[in-house]
């Protein structure tokens, strides 16, 4: 089932009649059988959205479809969707079958077909040991199994998942959200995830919503964005260790920083914004290039070097911190103290104006 | 060490503990010593009493005494018909009242008023409201063209009183109630309300599977905070119908009030007596209800 959301806007007013718009005339489509996360740091609206669409919210402006019907004033009820919710709101005197049946029984699935229906469902999640356990009874992770088992009972059209695992711990994070992804797979329904942890949504997403201050950014699969950032707020968002940006300027085709020569561009002279993720910087073993710097510290984990580099002000321009970070091949064996040469590998240059938005 | 904190604690504990002492455990000690004494002269001697003996006599007689069964009667009827009614009206009123929230404030208040104002004062004004002819209940009623009904008047029915008298308690419990609910209500995470819309639940299965299960420790202590108060029934008799208690003499007589009735003839032989065995059964009655309500709300109550 598509979602489309056509200028679709909430707005807060706080006690002092302050309004704030959490979600500012959002466009968006999310194509059927997909699995679409919606990211950003908290406050953007992210979770508001996801609100809207299921219904427990009520939009000032702006229209929600699913598919053909449109729902933007149908209440929660009759939406038919299946809702996740960060603390999982399981009911806490139901067991885990009780739980699971409650939406079947409100929906006067006849009785047999709902016992069916939720032994097939507990399997599908792994939980037909637990069905009789009260929900204090299980561990976080099957908590939130039982909370995803009782959205898809009712053979949802929509399954939105509110922060689904921002209350486990990391094993279980990784175990959870591969799980949440098979889950997905095998019933094919179009789910919209909320999360403010962008390797979550990089790892299971068909693909990203990037929003900020209840605007969407960029949308599109989380490779495609993460090499492509529209602007700087998506580039600075997405990846860890986060990218490295520096003041530059464009002078006669060629790409500077700090007066050193980085690479070229076919843009007009202007004072630019450098994104360089640490990942796009290589080695230059021929010491050519004037892009140097003596290395402070360096972190091998498996494959990777990790250099650390201070920066003195002036030296470099960078713009976030006062040192930057680049990702190299073990291979080099570069210790601290060395001085490298660095090039920019092709198409890991990423030009902002001085507004952030890419050139 | 240990022992300097243990004597602490008592020293915190000594207040109330010597409080009830006096005035709970050593009456009760004695209601049921005084209940076995024969012919109990409380009086006689200089005031130091006289007894013949010991037996269980005076609740033989308070068993063949029909006041009492009136009584028991009366007050087993306002009990379980009065504390089901205004559990539940008070569970409504509360849910009503959270979804309002703009006038909540305001009908909070109206609703806790009888629950600072005087159970005497209160129960002559619905005496006046049953009036037979100028009585607010009965021009009610005529709107609906039903005849007046003799609630209080000297020839009402036992129904009919009983019907007022019920009438009367149901509503004055409601305050406390309304009060307790609604703050446990907001205790209850407005998640599992979000979830049951999602789960397409009716607003009947919300209030039946959701509040009144996440409500429940809160509903087993009015249910026996409010058995034990209508076992004690006494006031509201005595507010509605005065101190004959009942539209005929005695016809609304509770157990409280047969208590009453045989402590002020305390200058007759016995009558102290009978007065602390009515005391006693009264006492077992209550530990009885209370006990079977904790039992049976075991498997219903969810903490």
């Amino acid at each position: 089932m598509e979602i489309k959301l056509q200028g679709l806007t909430k707005i807060f007013t706080s006690k002092n009649k302050k309004e704030v718009r959490a979600v500012d005339n959002v466009d968006l489509v999310i194509p059927t059988g997909k699995l679409i996360g919606l990211l950003g740091p908290s406050g953007c609206g992210k979770s508001t959205t996801l609100y809207l669409i299921a219904g427990l919210l009520r939009q000032n402006e702006g229209t929600i479809f699913f598919g053909e019907d449109e729902v933007t004033e149908t209440p929660p009820e009759k939406r038919g969707i299946g809702l996740v919710f960060q603390n999982y709101a399981l009911y806490p005197h139901m067991t885990v079958r009780e739980n699971i049946l409650f939406p079947l029984q409100n929906l006067k699935v006849e009785k047999q077909e709902a016992i069916q229906r939720t032994v097939e469902i507990a399997e599908l999640v792994g939980l037909q040991e637990m069905l009789d356990r009260k929900p204090k009874e299980l561990s976080g992770g099957q908590q939130q199994r039982v909370a995803i088992a009782r959205a898809l009972v009712k053979k949802p059209r929509v399954l939105l998942l509110d922060e689904p695992l921002s209350n486990l711990d990391a094993r279980l994070r990784l175990q959870t959200r591969e799980e949440i992804k098979r889950i997905q797979r095998e019933t094919k329904i179009t789910t919209v995830f909320v999360t403010h942890d962008q390797e979550e949504a990089m790892s299971i997403s068909d693909e990203i919503v990037v929003m900020k201050d209840g605007v969407i950014q960029q949308m599109g699969e989380p490779q495609q964005v993460y090499d492509a950032p529209v602007n700087l707020f998506v580039a600075r968002f997405l990846g860890n260790p986060q990218i490295n940006v520096f003041d530059g300027e464009i002078k006669n085709k060629e790409v500077m920083i700090g007066g050193m020569k980085i690479g070229t561009t076919k843009l007009p002279d202007q004072k630019v914004t450098i994104g360089i993720r640490p990942e796009g910087f290589a080695v230059d073993t021929e010491k050519k290039s004037p892009f140097k710097f003596e290395i402070d510290m360096v972190e091998t984990i498996g494959r990777d070097t990790t250099l650390i580099i201070e920066v003195e002000s002036g030296e470099g321009g960078i713009l976030d911190k006062k040192t930057f970070k680049a990702i190299v091949d073990v291979e080099h064996r570069i210790s601290a103290g060395d001085v490298v040469h660095f090039k920019v590998k092709p198409g890991k240059l990423h030009l902002f104006d001085l507004s952030g938005s890419i050139l | 060490m240990e022992k300097k904190n243990n004597l602490r604690a008592w020293i915190y504990l000594a207040p109330l503990l010597i409080l009830m002492t006096v005035f709970t455990f050593y009456p009760i000690v004695n209601a049921f010593i005084i209940s076995i004494y024969k012919d109990y002269q409380p009086l006689a001697n200089n005031g130091a009493g006289i007894i013949t003996g010991y037996t269980f006599q005076n609740f033989l007689f308070i068993f063949k005494n029909q006041l009492f069964w009136i009584s028991i009667k009366n007050t087993f009827v306002i009990a379980f018909i009065s504390v089901p009614i205004s559990i539940f009206l008070s569970l409504f009123i509360s849910v009503a009242l959270k979804n309002i929230p703009k006038l909540k404030g305001f009908f909070q208040t109206i609703y806790f008023l009888p629950y600072v104002t005087n159970a005497i004062a209160v129960g002559m004004a619905f005496a006046f409201m049953f009036h037979q002819n100028y009585g607010l209940f009965n021009a009610i009623l005529g709107w609906f063209g039903i005849d007046a009904i003799n609630w209080v008047g000297g020839t009402a029915s036992w129904t009919a009183q009983m019907g007022a008298l019920l009438i009367y308690t149901i509503w004055s419990g409601l305050a406390f109630k309304i009060l307790v609910f609604t703050s446990g209500m907001q205790n209850i995470d407005k998640q599992y309300y979000d979830a049951a819309k999602i789960d397409s639940a009716s607003k009947w299965t919300v209030f039946k599977r959701i509040t009144v299960p996440l409500l429940s420790p809160l509903i087993l202590y009015i249910s026996i905070t409010s058995m034990i108060g209508a076992l004690k029934a006494y006031n509201s008799v005595v507010g509605l119908f005065g101190i004959q208690m009942g539209a005929q003499p005695y016809s609304m007589m509770t157990i409280v009030a047969f208590v009453y009735r045989y402590v002020s003839g305390y200058t007759d032989v016995g009558y102290i007596s009978y007065a602390s065995a009515a005391a006693i059964i009264l006492f077992i009655i209550t530990v009885i209800f209370s006990l079977i309500q904790g039992v049976v709300s075991r498997k219903r109550v969810h903490y």
